[in-house]
């Protein structure tokens, strides 16, 4: 099976020529709070067909950010910047990893 | 009280609020769009049920960021009365008026049901008519409705005297059976430390005339009549 590949789907350049970077927040979450749709997924769909091998699934809500940025490191301090300024995750219940899905080429 | 109800886009139990407060209660109250409301025209505020912006996100966190949540916000530091019901406790939790997190139900489903809450207090402007343990007749109707907090979180709400509600069985007991949406310590309903600022999952306004209760009471005036005064 083929693994899932990002689509470049927005333009590889701002109106400067500068740089454009998919930057990603995945949001889900604590330990402390539970995940009845990670659950169900791993009791229902897995566990039920006798897989074994899957110790647990967490379910997450994921966002993708088109940054214009000079680097990367300036894109990914934009984003943390605004979920945390934003509340776009809640720092009480939930985890959000931000990452990068690489300049698009 | 001059009370505002807030209507936000997708706010769906505006109507039932006020026609409450108007028509049952004879307060003082007007349906303000969110984008026309001043805090100085108004001595108390309801954030009604219902949705706002499609609760895209999360449930409340986009009219969270409404500038009428900065005239609410205002109202809170002079004191004023603040009640949010259902979507209106979602926004108070994500303006951080009130703290915590509600979540999907614990059985990812809709649910709309009428439920039992004892209240836990009756050290609260809302509760101070009500006699402690006092088990009140009121529907819910939520998906997001769980409440969750971490441990020093919910270890400071009891503390702090901030449980106002909780779901509870028939003979006003807390259990697994009674708490519909897997809310921790099955909180229904808390206020801030100020203790002007209520959020609550149940409808107290669904619960306000015989007519529309199967119980044939008016378990939601007890909470509203507040506002008489």
């Amino acid at each position: 099976m083929a693994t899932c590949k990002p689509i470049p789907d927005y333009p590889t350049r701002g109106v400067n020529d500068t740089p454009n970077y998919n930057i990603e927040i995945i949001i889900e979450n604590k330990k402390l709070a539970r995940d009845p749709e990670g659950e169900t997924i791993a009791k229902e769909l897995i566990e039920r067909r006798g897989i074994s091998t899957i110790k647990g699934i967490r379910s997450g809500k994921y966002l993708r950010f088109l940054v214009e940025a000079e680097k990367e490191e300036e894109a990914i301090r934009l984003v943390e910047k605004i979920a945390s300024d934003l509340r776009i995750y809640n720092p009480v219940v939930h985890i959000c990893n931000i990452r990068v899905m690489g300049e698009i080429k | 009280m001059k009370t505002a109800i807030i209507q936000f886009p997708g706010s769906n139990c505006d109507l039932d609020i006020l026609h409450v407060l108007k028509n049952v209660l004879k307060v003082e109250a007007e349906l303000v769009w969110h984008k026309d409301f001043k805090d100085s025209d108004f001595e108390a505020a309801v954030l009604p049920g219902g949705f706002s912006y499609g609760d895209y996100l999360r449930a409340g966190i986009i009219a969270a960021h409404s500038p009428a949540m900065e005239h609410v916000k205002e109202m809170v530091r002079e004191g004023k009365l603040v009640i949010g019901i259902c979507n209106g406790f979602q926004i108070l939790v994500e303006s951080e008026l009130l703290p915590g997190a509600l979540l999907t139900n614990q059985s990812m489903c809709f649910i709309c049901k009428w439920v039992k809450v004892r209240v836990e207090t009756d050290e609260t402007p809302f509760t101070r008519h009500i006699e402690r343990k006092t088990v009140l007749n009121m529907p819910i109707a939520h998906a997001e409705g769980r409440y969750v907090n971490d441990p020093e979180g919910i270890k400071e709400l009891h503390e702090n005297d901030q449980v106002i509600f909780r779901y509870v069985n028939s003979r006003g007991e807390i259990s697994e059976d009674s708490n519909p949406n897997g809310s921790m310590d099955s909180i229904a309903g808390i206020c801030n430390l100020e203790r002007n600022v209520l959020g609550l999952m149940p409808h107290p306004e669904r619960a306000s005339e015989p007519v529309l209760s199967p119980f044939s009471d008016s378990d939601g005036l007890k909470l509203l009549s507040i506002l008489r005064s």
